[in-house]
Parts: structure tokens; C-alpha cells; sequence
């Protein structure tokens, strides 16, 4: 069965071109542009991984990851967090607040793919 | 050689003389105006120089010694040489006291001699009044001689012209003469109430007219010498031949005489206002005292000379007095008599301007103002600015003083010889000596002992001299004369207790001067002076060595044990043990007590004043010796240095105030620098985002298409489509940037033209029909008030309406969604609202919408990057007007206004913008 992959992305063409390229490499991918949103479905139904911008209306990327962190079901969830800030303090406060990974924008797509499945397993 | 004796013909009109005079005294108004403006400019360094200082002095030559003096050596030889001689004595000999003097004037702001003696007396206003009245009783006669002289020399002028129906007038010529001096003392001796009343117009106008008289009596001398006589040798021949019985010199008239004149230079009303008053700097005493004895020299020259040619040409029955002017006159001379008739005029006005400017002071400051203040403060009345009171009582005074010299001109008519009078008002003035003498050296001085010997001085001048002087029963009756006041022989005006072996001159002299110092004594030893009496008398004989002299310990009567915790106190423990156990072994003792010799308490003395002053040190030791009482010039030492410290703590407290000012502006400059830093990343990392954001989008889609393999081609399109759509997203960012960045710096290029506003807003609505071209958006306006002929930019006005529109048909939540769009027009400025029925902007978020990058909502729905209405406001700005969100309108509502007309100017004066503000 495909994993599955939560992608949060308040740029609709950044979330498109995610979904086209994970779908094609085999996974599952549900977009949502809500933070606030996008955590209660993974309450209920936890991804096997998690795609987070940073710079999002409302809750940012930083609030879902601490969040995802306290979560019961989410704490060892992979997170691959994207930022267009491209800042050292970005990538340190990332780190501090639990992500697996973390990528600037503009990414290759061929580097996310491996991220991915680095994170996941194939 | 003898000149040709031949009557002078009507060459020099009257008329002629007149027109001289009227040129000279306009030179005398420009020199003193040109004066007053250089030292009102302050680039007058020259003004205060001790040459110009030393030709002021030269106001003591007055026509007396100009013409007088010749007469006087005609009449009586060589002692007209003792008005010469007191002088120089003062200035080579007493100096001393001149510089006290100077230095006390300068220091205490003194403004008259009557003000020196009040202010040495503990300020008393008695005092100042009677010096007064005496200076003004003396120094009217003196001043009406100098009316005389001019007026005489006028007359001598004019005697054999046709003219003498007006010349002979001299009470015409006298009143003339006293109105235009007037007019000259008030418009440059009271032009403003200097605190230290000087007058440089006045000094430098009394410097050239010093110069002019030296160089008349020096041209008639050495005419008279190598013209008329045959050189130094013959004129000295002609003196022995001529000398009369009279020549002789008595040595008790000449010490009186040379002592007198000794006295006048220091105590003469307008001597002082030169020599202390309007003095600069007391060094340029240093050249005054060779200076000035030099320029009487000179002025004493040619005086014998004159006098004996004089004697032998002139014709039996001339007046020698009148010689130095009708020699050069009888001889044909005219131009020489000419030089020589304004050297004369010099020396009237010159000792009139200064007299009258220092009387009148006198007058205004101790008797006008006085009586007018206690008229006030008895009606009490608030006192205004006594400025424009004090300048026109002083203007006052001087009109009066010269009105006075006329009107005893106009008495007694001339009587008498013009040197008497000089004379007389020598032995009034002497009367200020002793109480002056006493401010400057006697402590012990004391008012009540001043005013008695003054007034005891005074009425003895009075009585003997004064009143004499104008003949017998004029004021003092012949018998009064001849037998006495009551007909008490002792009491005869010209033999007192019987004194007849002294001329009336010396008489008075003797008498009014001893009894006056005897009066003065007995007053001051006999009367207890007040606190304020004893700080000023300190104050004025210790001029020149405050903060006090050294003092000396001599009947020490105190345990060391008393003195090692004073010292203990002052200098701290093992400092002052150390101290004392250092200064009983140089005794030759053990322990810490050393022996109470006057040695030890010096030391100790100076030891504790490198730490308290001088002054409180000796205070504290003289406590606690209990030898010398604390006297009031050591309280007064105390409280100066006390001043002294706590102006160095004020200036210590201003120095702190303003460093912790300082401080304070460089901690904002920090936090406004930090701030600015902190803005400047966020405003970058924003800009990051932004264009970081469209490009991912880019270059996924890109490497995409670059593996389309299994691609349907409406995917590829699609993909494509998406890469079109960011690039443009790309540029538009990019171009508003642009766009912000040439608008916040103002290098702008704006387009101003003409154009209708109804038309802005036409194509405005037409342009932003595009933006979500599916949503129906009613859009209400009233074309009237539209219809305004403006002048702006209208491609950027233009703009702003379109991106209001814009914003407004994305971001109006409403099912109906409406605009209304107003005009206003009001002071020169026009009012545009666009007001829709959306939600409008939340209250926390007004402040923050026409910030860079601040998008309200997600980018989705705005497709922007957050420039629009920061641009919006920069526009409006340059355009000389402004974009605000106004609240409370039901939905939001954006007022746009500018100026109707925009000039070139105003855009120019854009605000700067709100960083730079901030920054500032």
C-alpha cells in the first residue's frame, strides 16, 4: 500500500507541482492550505509523512510542527520542512523544535524525492 | 624777527567761522558714530587701544589751559606749570592709586566718583547725593567757562568784521554752543544703559579733538618761537628781559598749587569718567603714566613763549588770556588762527561732552531715579523696565547741566578770569580726597565720617572761595566780606580764625582740606560702621590681594591636643596623625603632640587649606586657637571660595546633565539603529519570500516538463501555463519594488499636466474592471463633484485608484458587493473616498495595511506581493497629499487627497519617509 504524505502549502502551484511529482514516484498525497485544519485530520488519521511550509496564514509551519510534536499519535511522525525565507535562524528554529529535514525553495525535485524516501524507506 | 603789525582786514567772515565749526562738530558726530558702530560690531580692537585711552585723559585741558594758560604765564610766570605738574606726579609717581582706583571702578561697575563713594560707604545714597551736589556746584562754573571761552573767541573773531551786530551777541553764540553740545552728549553718551556705561563714540571723539588742540597750540608755538621770534635763543633772551616782580616763584603757593591740581586729575567728575569709568583694561595705565605727563609736556611747552611774545606785540591793554588766538590774528595769520581757534573749541567741547555726560549720570543715578522710585513705591505702583526711564533722565540731566552752565554764564556775564574759576572748582572737587583716599586704603572709614567731612569740606569751599568769587555783594555782602559772618572777625570768608598770610585760593584749600580730613576722621573712629560698610571697605582695600594676605600666627594660646581632631576631621585619621607625629619630630619630640609654635600652625595651615581653602582653613584654626577673633574679611574670604566651589559644582552638575543627555541621545540613536536593523532584515527576508515563493513553483514545473515522459499534452500546457503565470507574478514584484524604492527616495520623475478628475476615475474603474472580472461589483459615484480641473501626475493618481479598486473587488466580502465613490474639494485639496460594504479592515490592522508586504489574507486570493497600498501611499505623498484608511464607515473606506494644483514645489517637499522620521 502507497505511503501516505501530507503536504501543508498555502501556494497552490508549489502544492501542484508536489503533489505531480511524489504522486509519481508512488505516494499517496493529500494538499492542505490550513494549518488549523490539516492538524485535525492527522489527529485522526496520521500520514507517514509531513511536508510543511513554513510561512503559513493563520498557524504557521513552526505552531503544526510544535503541535505534531505534542501530539500522542504524531510525535515520531517525519516532518520535511520547506521555507522561501532561506534564513540561518529559520533552519535553527527547525531544528530546535523537532523537524527531520529541512529545505529552502527553490528545491530540486529529484533532491525531495530522496529526502523522502530517506526519511521514509522505499 | 617781528612780523609786520598790520589790522587784520575782514577777510575771515564771521560766517566763515560759523560754517568751520559746523563742519568740525559734524566730523566730531561722524568720527563718534563710526566709533559706536565698530564697537557695537565688536571689531574695534583699536577703539580700546592706550593710545586712544591716554588721548581721552586729555580732557583735563580744557580751553582754561588752552588759552588760560598763556594768560596765566603772562601774568605770573612760570607757575601756570603747577597744573601741569600735579598731574604728571599723579601719573609718574602715584600710578598706583589710579590702578586701584580703575580696577575697583571696573570690578564694582562704579559708575561716577559719586559712585565710588556711595558704593564704598555701604551704598549709601546720603552720600552719593552730597558728592553731587558738589561735583554739580563745581562743575557748572566750569562749564559755563568753557562757554565763555568759545564764545570769546568767537567775538575776538568777529570784532572787526561787519558782522558784529550778530557776534557781538555772545549769550547767542554761548547758547548755541551749550544746545548743539547737548544735542552731541545725549545722542552718544546715553545711547543705550550700558552696565558698565561706556562710551566709545564719546572717547574717540575726545581723542581726535585732543590731537586737534595739541597740534594748535604746538603750530602757534613754533610760529611764535621761529616766525616771530628768532629761535629757542631769542625767546629765551625775550624771557629774561621780559620777567616781571610777579615771576617769582613762592614755594608754599606752588606745593599748594601743584597738590591741588594733583587732586583734580583724580577727583574731577569727567577726569574720572575717562580715566576709570570708560577705562578698558588697567594695563593701559602702564602707558598713560609716560604717555600722558609726555602730552602735558607738550601742551606746557610753547606756553611761556606765547605768552612773552604775546606781551611784547600784542597792543597795551589785550587780553592774554585771549593770545594764543589774537597773535596769529594780529599778525595776519588767519589760517593759523583758524587751527588755532578750533584747537580752543576742542578743548571747550571736549571737557563740556565728558563733564555734562558725567554730571548728568551722577544726577539721574543718585538724586533723579532715587526720588523717582520712592514716588513710586509710595503710590504703589509695579515698576516696569526702568530702561527708557533711566535713558531719558539721563538725557534729562544733560540738557539741565548745560542749561545750568549757560544760565551762570548768562549771570555773571563773565566776570571773572578764566583761570580762577578752574581753580575754584579744583578746591570743591579736592573735597571728594579724603573720603576717596579712605575708600581705597582706610578700612576703618566710615560713612557717617565721609558725609560730615565732605559736607564739612564743602561748606568751608563754599564760604571762603565759592561764594566770594563772584565779588563782593553778590551773594556775600561786602560787610560780610570785610568783618565776618555775624561780624565775627574769625569767621571773614578769606581769613578764617584769622589766617591771613595765604591768598584766598590756598586759604580755602587749607582750611576746607584739613577740617574736611579732621571731620572725616573724627566721624569714621567715632561712628560703628555697618556690616555692609565693613564688606565693601574690604572689598575695596584689598583689591589686589583677595582671596586675603598672608597672615601670620603670633600669640598661639591652644593644645595641640585641640587642634589634632580638627585636623583629624579635614585631613582623615593617619593622615593627620601622621601630620602632627611629622611635625613634633622636626621639633625634636616623641608622640604625636608637637609644640604650638607659630611655624607649626602655618604649616597646618597651609596642610588643611590644600583641603578646605585658604580662607577656612585660617577661619577654623582661629576657631579653635581661640587667638584671633574670625573677622569679617575672613568670613568673606570663606564666602568666596564657598562661591567659588559652588560654581564649580554648578558647572560640574551642567557637565553631568549634559553628558547624561548626550548619553541619552546616542542610547536612542542605538535602539532607532537596532530597530532600523531589525526592519531592514525583515524587509529583506520578505523580499526572499517573495521571490523565492514563484520561483520554486518555476523550476519544479520546469524540471517537470524536462522528464515529460507518459505527459499528456494538455498537462504540458497546463505546466507551461503555470511557469508563464509566475514568471509574470516574478516581474511584477521585481517592477513594484522598483517602483517603491524610486518612490520612498523621491527621485521620482513626476508627470504634471492637466487633467479632469472624472475622467481619472472613469478609466480608473475601466482598468480594474479585469480584477475578478466575474464577480459583479456596483459601483455608485455622483459625476458632478468629479468634474475638477486638476494639475498633478494623473498617470500615478491613476494608479492608486486602480489599485483601491482593485483591492477592493478581491478583498470586499459582502453578497452584494458595492463602492461608493465621493468628492470632496476643500482649502485647495480634493477628497476622494472609496467606501465598499465589505467587513472592512479590522481595528489592530489599520495601522499596519500600507506597510511593505503587509497582506491581510493569503496570497491566493490576493496574487500580490503586499506592495500595492505602500506604493499607494508613496505616490500620494509625492504627489503632496496622502492615502488613509478612515474607520468606522461601514465597510472600508480609503480617502485619497491632493492638492488641487500640484506644484513643482510641493512635490519637491514630499515627507521623507517614515524610516528616515523615525531615524531623525
Amino acid at each position: 500500500m502507497a505511503k501516505r504524505v501530507l503536504v501543508i502549502e498555502d501556494e497552490p502551484n508549489i502544492s501542484e507541482a508536489l503533489r505531480f511529482i511524489l504522486s509519481r514516484n508512488g505516494w499517496q498525497v493529500d494538499v492542505s492550505a490550513d494549518g488549523q485544519r490539516a492538524m485535525k485530520e492527522m489527529q485522526s488519521a496520521p500520514p507517514d509523512l509531513l511536508i510543511l511550509d513554513v510561512m503559513l496564514p493563520g498557524l504557521s509551519g513552526f505552531d503544526v510542527l510544535r503541535s505534531v510534536r505534542a501530539g500522542e499519535g504524531t510525535r515520531d511522525l517525519p516532518v520535511l520542512m520547506l521555507t522561501a525565507k532561506g534564513q540561518g535562524a529559520d533552519r535553527a528554529e527547525a531544528e530546535r523544535l523537532g523537524a527531520t529535514r529541512f529545505m529552502t525553495k527553490p528545491f530540486a525535485n529529484a533532491e525531495v524525492i530522496a529526502a523522502v524516501e530517506d526519511m521514509v524507506g522505499p | 624777527m617781528a612780523g609786520p603789525t598790520r589790522r587784520r582786514s575782514a577777510t575771515m567772515s564771521f560766517n566763515l567761522l560759523v560754517l568751520t565749526c559746523l563742519g568740525y562738530v559734524i566730523l566730531l558726530f561722524a568720527v563718534a558714530s563710526a566709533a559706536e558702530r565698530s564697537a557695537a560690531e565688536g571689531r574695534a580692537r583699536w577703539l580700546r587701544s592706550p593710545v586712544i585711552y591716554t588721548l581721552s585723559l586729555s580732557v583735563y585741558c580744557t580751553a582754561w589751559t588752552f588759552y588760560g594758560a598763556v594768560g596765566y604765564a603772562a601774568r605770573s610766570g612760570l607757575e601756570f606749570m603747577t597744573i601741569y605738574l600735579g598731574p604728571t606726579l599723579v601719573f609718574v609717581g602715584w600710578w598706583v592709586i589710579l590702578r586701584k582706583l580703575v580696577r575697583i571702578g571696573r570690578e564694582n561697575r562704579v559708575t561716577s566718583i559719586a559712585d565710588m563713594i556711595s558704593a564704598r560707604y555701604g551704598k549709601s545714597n546720603l552720600l552719593g547725593i552730597i558728592v553731587t551736589l558738589l561735583c554739580v556746584s563745581a562743575g557748572t562754573p566750569y562749564i559755563a567757562l568753557q562757554l565763555q571761552s568759545i564764545a570769546q573767541s568767537f567775538t575776538v573773531f568777529a570784532a572787526d568784521t561787519a558782522s558784529t551786530s550778530l557776534a557781538a551777541d555772545r549769550n547767542f553764540i554761548a547758547f548755541w554752543v551749550a544746545a548743539g553740545l547737548a544735542l552731541f552728549t545725549i545722542a552718544f553718551g546715553t545711547r543705550n544703559l550700558d552696565v558698565n556705561e561706556q562710551h566709545p563714540g564719546v572717547v574717540m571723539a575726545i581723542a581726535v579733538e585732543a590731537v586737534v588742540k595739541l597740534l594748535a597750540l604746538l603750530a602757534v608755538g613754533v610760529f611764535a618761537v621761529w616766525i616771530v621770534a628768532g629761535g629757542p635763543g631769542d625767546i629765551l633772551a625775550r624771557i629774561d628781559a621780559q620777567a616781571l616782580p610777579e615771576w617769582h616763584i613762592q614755594p608754599g603757593r606752588w606745593t599748594g598749587l601743584i597738590l591741588l591740581s594733583a587732586i583734580a586729575i583724580i577727583c574731577l567728575p569727567r577726569m574720572f569718567q575717562v580715566t576709570v569709568v570708560e577705562n578698558t583694561d588697567d594695563q593701559h595705565l602702564a602707558t598713560a603714566s609716560w604717555a600722558f605727563p609726555l602730552y602735558l609736556f607738550l601742551m606746557s611747552l610753547f606756553v611761556l613763549p606765547i605768552a612773552v611774545v604775546g606781551l611784547e606785540i600784542m597792543p597795551e591793554g589785550s587780553n592774554p588770556d585771549m593770545f594764543v588766538l589774537t597773535l596769529p590774528l594780529h599778525l595776519g595769520q588767519d589760517g593759523l588762527a583758524l587751527l588755532s581757534f578750533l584747537g580752543g573749541f576742542s578743548a571747550a567741547t571736549s571737557m563740556v561732552i565728558v563733564a555734562s555726560l558725567a554730571l548728568a549720570t551722577m544726577v539721574s543715578n543718585h538724586i533723579v531715579v532715587p526720588l523717582w522710585l520712592k514716588a513710586r513705591a509710595a503710590q504703589k505702583r509695579d515698576t516696569g523696565d526702568m530702561r527708557l526711564l533711566v535713558l531719558s533722565v539721563r538725557r534729562l540731566s544733560i540738557a539741565l547741566v548745560l542749561g545750568f552752565g549757560y544760565i551762570y554764564y548768562v549771570i555773571t556775564g563773565g566776570s571773572a578770569a578764566l583761570a580762577a574759576i578752574g581753580l575754584i572748582a579744583f578746591v570743591g572737587v579736592a573735597q571728594i580726597m579724603p573720603p576717596l583716599l579712605g575708600a581705597l586704603f582706610w578700612r576703618g572709614a566710615s560713612r557717617t565720617g565721609a558725609a560730615l567731612g565732605v559736607t564739612v569740606g564743602t561748606v568751608i569751599w563754599f564760604y571762603t572761595l565759592f561764594l566770594p568769587s563772584f565779588g563782593p555783594d553778590v551773594i556775600l555782602s561786602a560787610r560780610v566780606m570785610e568783618e565776618g559772618l555775624l561780624g565775627l572777625a574769625w569767621l571773614r570768608p578769606y581769613s578764617l580764625y584769622g589766617l591771613t598770610t595765604l591768598d584766598p585760593l590756598l586759604h580755602s584749600l587749607f582750611w576746607s582740606l584739613l577740617l574736611n580730613a579732621l571731620a572725616f576722621c573724627l566721624g569714621s573712629f567715632l561712628s560703628f560702621p555697618s556690616p555692609i560698610e565693613r564688606v565693601q571697605g574690604a572689598l575695596f582695600v584689598d583689591i589686589f590681594d583677595r582671596p586675603g594676605p598672608a597672615r601670620s600666627w603670633t600669640r598661639p594660646a591652644a593644645e595641640a591636643e585641640d587642634l589634632l581632631p580638627v585636623t583629624q576631621r579635614i585631613l582623615g585619621q593617619s593622615e593627620g596623625q601622621q601630620f602632627f607625629r611629622a611635625q613634633a619630630e622636626l621639633q625634636g619630640k616623641q608622640g604625636y603632640l608637637p609644640d604650638i609654635t607659630p611655624e607649626f600652625l602655618e604649616a597646618l595651615e597651609l596642610k588643611l587649606s590644600g583641603s578646605v581653602g585658604a580662607a577656612t582653613a585660617h577661619a577654623m584654626l582661629a576657631q579653635t586657637v581661640g587667638t584671633a577673633v574670625v573677622s569679617v574679611e575672613d568670613l568673606m574670604a570663606v564666602a568666596s571660595e564657598t562661591a567659588q566651589i559652588m560654581e564649580y559644582s554648578a558647572q560640574l552638575e551642567a557637565k553631568s546633565e549634559e553628558l547624561s543627555r548626550t548619553a541619552r541621545k546616542l542610547r536612542e540613536a542605538n535602539e532607532m539603529l537596532q530597530k532600523l536593523s531589525v526592519q531592514k532584515d525583515a524587509f529583506l527576508s520578505q523580499i526572499s519570500h517573495e521571490l523565492r515563493t514563484p520561483m520554486t513553483s518555476i523550476r519544479a514545473f520546469s524540471e517537470i516538463l524536462m522528464d515529460s515522459e507518459g505527459m499528456s499534452a494538455e498537462e504540458q500546457h497546463h505546466f507551461a501555463q503555470i511557469i508563464h503565470d509566475e514568471s509574470i507574478r516574478l516581474t511584477r514584484l521585481l517592477d513594484d519594488l522598483l517602483d517603491l524604492s524610486v518612490l520612498e527616495h523621491g527621485q521620482v520623475q513626476l508627470n504634471i499636466g492637466p487633467a479632469l478628475l472624472r475622467d481619472l476615475i472613469d478609466k480608473s474603474i475601466n482598468a480594474s474592471n479585469s480584477v475578478q472580472a466575474d464577480r459583479n461589483f456596483r459601483i455608485s459615484r455622483n459625476r458632478d463633484p468629479e468634474k475638477i480641473e486638476i494639475v498633478t501626475d494623473a498617470g500615478r493618481l491613476t494608479q492608486v485608484f486602480i489599485n483601491i479598486l482593485s483591492n477592493a473587488r478581491k478583498y470586499c466580502v459582502s453578497d452584494d458587493p458595492q463602492m461608493r465613490i465621493s468628492v470632496r474639494q476643500r482649502d485647495g485639496m480634493v477628497e476622494v473616498d472609496f467606501t465598499d460594504n465589505g467587513t472592512g479592515i479590522p481595528r489592530d490592522k489599520q495601522a499596519l495595511i500600507f506597510e511593505k508586504f503587509s497582506r491581510l489574507t493569503d496570497s491566493m486570493q490576493a496574487g500580490g506581493a503586499g506592495l500595492g497600498l505602500a506604493i499607494c501611499r508613496e505616490i500620494m505623498l509625492n504627489l503632496g497629499g496622502d492615502i488613509t484608511y478612515v474607520p468606522g464607515q461601514g465597510g472600508a473606506c480609503f480617502r485619497v487627497s491632493f492638492p488641487v494644483e500640484l506644484k513643482p514645489c510641493e512635490a519637491a517637499q514630499k515627507p521623507q519617509h517614515k524610516d528616515a522620521e523615525a531615524a531623525e
